[in-house]
């Protein structure tokens, strides 16, 4: 514990139960005015639909409330404590002005069916940020309507499969490198493609002659994720999309990654045909524990017709409006227009940064990690000296010799009050370590990594059962995931 | 930093992006504003966009008070900037409240297993409808036609490419699912009958009676709930095997329509063909209660694409406000508030039928009713926004065989002088028309 102790404290507060079981009989929070209508006889009305008792439903206190969250949430890791490097999730800081223009009344209370003519704003709002997305893309068309980044690539590829079956065949397959995220393989099952696996080569990239091989007409798209999971920025891809037009194939880039790419280069410019952005990495709008999100996806002009409905459009008389006449929309994705409070978010956040600002956004996030490339190489193993974009994957293989593995690492991190980074992905990397420190890390916060990252690797020479055992510093000690899966306890029961 | 990376310049760590893709010019967007700027703009959109407008809009939407504390929490940065709950020891605070949210979903749904949930209620109908078509091997889905239309959209975008043939059973003149068709439509294939209820109408359906119907033939139930409030006061669908939910009401601004929030109920023998995340106790290494993201087995960074749906991230921040809102109200507070609903929807429906047509009348429903007039209720909102007031949604666009047709909400929000106001703004036109009509018939005769 020697070396922690310099760099982080542990402080103390309150145990805190469950919500039920602070309960008692008689304790409200609420108030509601007095009912200036007729009161309603409930059994008269309903009959045998009349609710009689709401069950365990908790009875407690304002103040209570409030405690119970606030000393929950002090369990919590966040990006306002510190670096969060978790590769691929780019958890970047999340401005608070975003939030404060997401809570002004007629943008917070807008009824998605309100009059379009009392929609205006809203409408301003998505036709601003679908322009400013599509310039930054390089791409024609774009909707808001997905509501996270996984629903964005269902989105995307119903649009693919349309655009297919308007030539006549709607083909089999959508090709994905074995470097992908796991929504991928998800997605192309629930739009009745199968998927096959594209071989990376020694780089880290996709083997273009794999890919040569195994492309023809049966192969609807290639689901690529650039820069890939690796970090690398595929540098053939131009190659890549050749191969794919040549056979009547589409290019699909999952934009998991365009925190590297925004302002410098522009998918729609290497022939990117349809892709997906996360409003909740790249444009900053927050995670909230694992939601909401916002998953718009972007597209190149043949494949327009396909668009779910409703589109916004301009209207005649110059107003905006909603149109839902579009006979061969893939249909719908979700209900009214999509997790517009994101893009109120996102909106503010290219606002604050405008080109310049986008610009040296991704400048910075590259060169932060390049530079925690620097300050780890030779302490951890590099597995692809591929030069890296805005995340860097090491692996455990050093310190394996030692029985100590990536996750191990990740929780000994945290008794240095990091979160960790994330672990065991890309899959082909094995006992992976993939971090991805954002633009908004300064020298001194990467400093601090850097060195817990070294004093770990250090322990794990000298005393490897202090990390096999981490994280100390918690209230909670490592947690029987087994017995949670085996029998899961899914729901709080009053005791018999 | 560059010197101690060894490169010269920025430009250098680009190198590795092909020279001529790479952007030379200004992305074409306006320049950096000033936070007091961005504050400005977003006041100016509001402006423009109903603020200070009273509505009788529901439709799957609702407008409900939302105690100041739910901001207050998740806007700790705690809770607002952590990311998935993956690393427990540093998480318990998302993880033990999406474990109570999950208990609370439980107790107001009947069912024994809540996930911590979907996109959004139409999203967490079609998912519930494909866990269905997993669960029973079967593919055909019968829909009632009172679900609500865009959820009814939503479904066959999903089931379009899933080989999910489905067929739409319609409804009577009580407003609610016509039996008789629907059991017409029960094939040996049916995997499951999905309706609503409250349905769009407000209407509450039998829903133990489709409930026997759909198990007599070897179907599931999915029963979608759009409107949470309902549950202090109306029966849960017990009888349902999947409960769809959508829980905007408790709690989560309306937002133009989103971010929502969408939540799956089952029984717990179905929770391995479940999707999205779940919350499970256990225990540490010395024994002390814990929560995890559990039965991960399901989900698709394990199981790629043999995973039960590919949900990655979720609402989580609203289940957060959701599940503040029903602590908040709890088993007391959900209960009267559900009341006040009803009873001013009971009010403004009796007020209606004085001057124009209420549908569906003799059946039980909660804050949603329908009023036929003589005029198009197009033309009738527009008279009312004259007054700052957004009327009832005119149900054309969705069912052109009710006529001139309009869907009126009233919550605990909605005022007595607020529901005079539009009544009589109706009764005006009602009264306008009828005159005018008979003006014509005189005319008519004149000539």
């Amino acid at each position: 514990m020697k070396h922690i102790t310099r760099k982080a404290t542990r402080h103390v507060n309150q145990n805190e139960g469950l919500i039920f079981e602070k309960s008692s009989a008689g304790k409200a929070a609420w108030k509601l005015p007095p009912l200036d209508v007729p009161e309603v006889d409930t059994a008269a009305l309903l009959g045998a639909s009349e609710r009689k008792d709401l069950g365990n439903m908790p009875e407690v206190s304002e103040i209570e409330i409030i405690r119970h969250f606030t000393r929950l949430s002090t369990w919590n890791y966040a990006i306002d404590l510190g670096m969060y490097p978790l590769g691929s999730c780019t958890m970047k800081y999340n401005p608070r002005v975003n939030e404060a223009v997401a809570r002004v009344e007629g943008i917070a209370n807008g009824h998605p069916y309100q009059p379009e003519k009392i929609s205006q704003g809203a409408l301003h709002i998505i036709k601003t940020l679908s322009e400013q997305l599509i310039e930054i893309t390089g791409m024609d068309v774009i909707t808001l309507q997905p509501a996270a980044g996984a629903h964005g690539e269902m989105t995307g590829l119903l649009m693919v499969r349309a655009y297919h079956q308007s030539k006549g065949n709607a083909r089999k397959k959508i090709l994905i490198p074995d470097s992908a995220h796991g929504t991928n393989p998800a997605t192309a099952a629930m739009v009745n493609y199968a998927v096959e696996n594209l071989k990376s080569d020694s780089r880290g990239m996709v083997d273009i002659a794999a890919l040569e091989a195994q492309m023809n007409e049966d192969v609807a798209a290639l689901m690529l994720t650039n820069p890939n999971t690796l970090g690398v920025f595929e540098q053939d891809i131009h190659k890549i999309a050749d191969i794919l037009h040549a056979k009547g194939g589409l290019l699909y880039m999952d934009g998991a990654n365009m925190n590297a790419l925004v302002g410098k280069v522009r998918p729609g410019d290497f022939g990117v045909d349809v892709m997906h952005l996360n409003l909740h990495k790249t444009f900053s709008t927050p995670h909230g524990g694992g939601g909401p999100g916002s998953g718009p996806v972007a597209i190149k002009k043949a494949l327009e017709p396909f668009l779910p409905t409703p589109v916004v459009t301009t209207k005649s008389d110059g107003t905006l409006g909603f149109d839902y006449n579009r006979p061969l929309s893939v249909g719908r994705v979700r209900a009214f227009y999509g997790n517009f409070g994101m893009f109120v978010r996102a909106l503010a956040y290219i606002q604050a940064n405008g080109p310049d600002g986008l610009r040296q956004t991704t400048e910075d996030a590259v060169l932060n990690a390049n530079y925690i490339r620097k300050g780890l190489e030779g302490t951890y193993d590099l597995p692809y000296s591929t030069p890296t974009m805005h995340e860097v994957v090491f692996s455990d293989k050093v310190q394996l010799k030692k029985g100590v593995r990536t996750m191990d690492i990740a929780k000994r991190l945290i008794d240095y009050g990091f979160h960790p980074y994330t672990t065991a992905f890309p899959l082909i990397v094995p006992g992976a370590l993939m971090i991805e420190p954002t633009e908004s890390e300064s020298k001194e916060e990467m400093d601090l990594f850097i060195e817990a990252m070294k004093s770990i690797a250090e322990e794990v020479e000298e005393d490897p059962q202090t990390v096999l055992d981490a994280p100390h510093s918690t209230r909670v000690s490592r947690l029987d995931e087994t017995a949670a899966a085996r029998k899961p306890v899914l729901r709080w029961k009053p005791a018999m | 930093m560059l010197k101690t990376i060894g490169l010269r310049s920025v430009d250098d760590l680009f190198a590795p992006i092909p020279a001529e893709y790479r952007l030379t010019r200004d992305l074409n967007i306006p320049r950096q504003m000033a936070e007091s700027e961005i504050v400005d703009f977003f006041r100016q959109r509001s402006r423009e966009n109903g603020d200070g407008y009273t509505s009788f809009l529901g439709a799957g939407a609702y407008f409900h008070y939302r105690p100041v504390i739910i901001d207050s929490l998740i806007s700790r940065g705690e809770f607002l900037t952590a990311y998935t709950p993956y690393q427990a020891e540093i998480s318990q605070g998302t993880l033990q409240s999406i474990f109570e949210f999950q208990t609370m979903i439980c107790e107001l749904t009947g069912m024994e297993v809540a996930n911590a949930s979907m996109y959004d209620g139409s999203t967490a109908a079609a998912e519930g409808v494909m866990m269905a078509v997993r669960l029973t091997g079967r593919r055909s889905v019968v829909v009632a036609r009172s679900l609500h239309p865009e959820y009814r959209e939503v479904l066959a975008t999903y089931a379009t490419h899933q080989g999910m043939p489905l067929s739409v059973a319609g409804f009577g003149d009580d407003g609610r699912v016509n039996l008789r068709e629907l059991e017409k439509l029960i094939t040996p294939e049916t995997a499951c009958v999905l309706i609503q209820s409250p349905n769009f109408f407000g209407t509450i359906e039998d829903v133990a009676a489709i409930a026997d119907i759909a198990h007599k033939h070897g179907a599931m139930l999915v029963v979608s709930i759009a409107e949470a409030v309902s549950l202090g006061i109306v029966e849960p669908p017990r009888e349902a095997d999947v409960i769809a939910m959508e829980a905007q009401s408790f709690g989560v601004p309306l937002g133009f329509g989103g971010p929502y929030c969408g939540v799956i109920a089952t029984r717990e023998k179905y929770v391995r063909q479940m999707p999205g995340r779940l919350v499970g106790q256990t225990v540490d290494k010395q024994g002390k209660r814990g929560f995890v993201l559990t039965l991960a087995t399901r989900e698709q960074h394990i199981r790629r694409e043999k995973a039960t749906s590919n949900i990655c991230t979720n609402q989580a921040l609203v289940a957060l406000m959701v599940n503040i809102f029903m602590t908040v109200y709890g088993k007391v507070g959900l209960k009267e508030l559900a009341k006040q609903n009803l009873a001013k929807a009971v009010y403004a429906a009796g007020q209606f039928a004085k001057h124009g047509k209420v549908l569906f009348g003799g059946t039980p429903r909660f804050n949603e009713f329908v009023v036929q007039t003589s005029e198009d209720p197009y033309a009738i909102n527009s008279r009312l926004l004259g007054h700052k007031m957004v009327g009832g949604l005119p149900l054309k666009k969705f069912y052109p065989e009710l006529g001139n047709a309009a869907l009126w909400c009233c919550t605990e929000l909605t005022t007595r002088s607020a529901i005079d106001t539009a009544v009589g703004l109706v009764a005006e036109s009602e009264r306008s028309v009828r005159s005018s009509s008979t003006k014509e018939e005189v005319e008519e005769v004149a000539r």
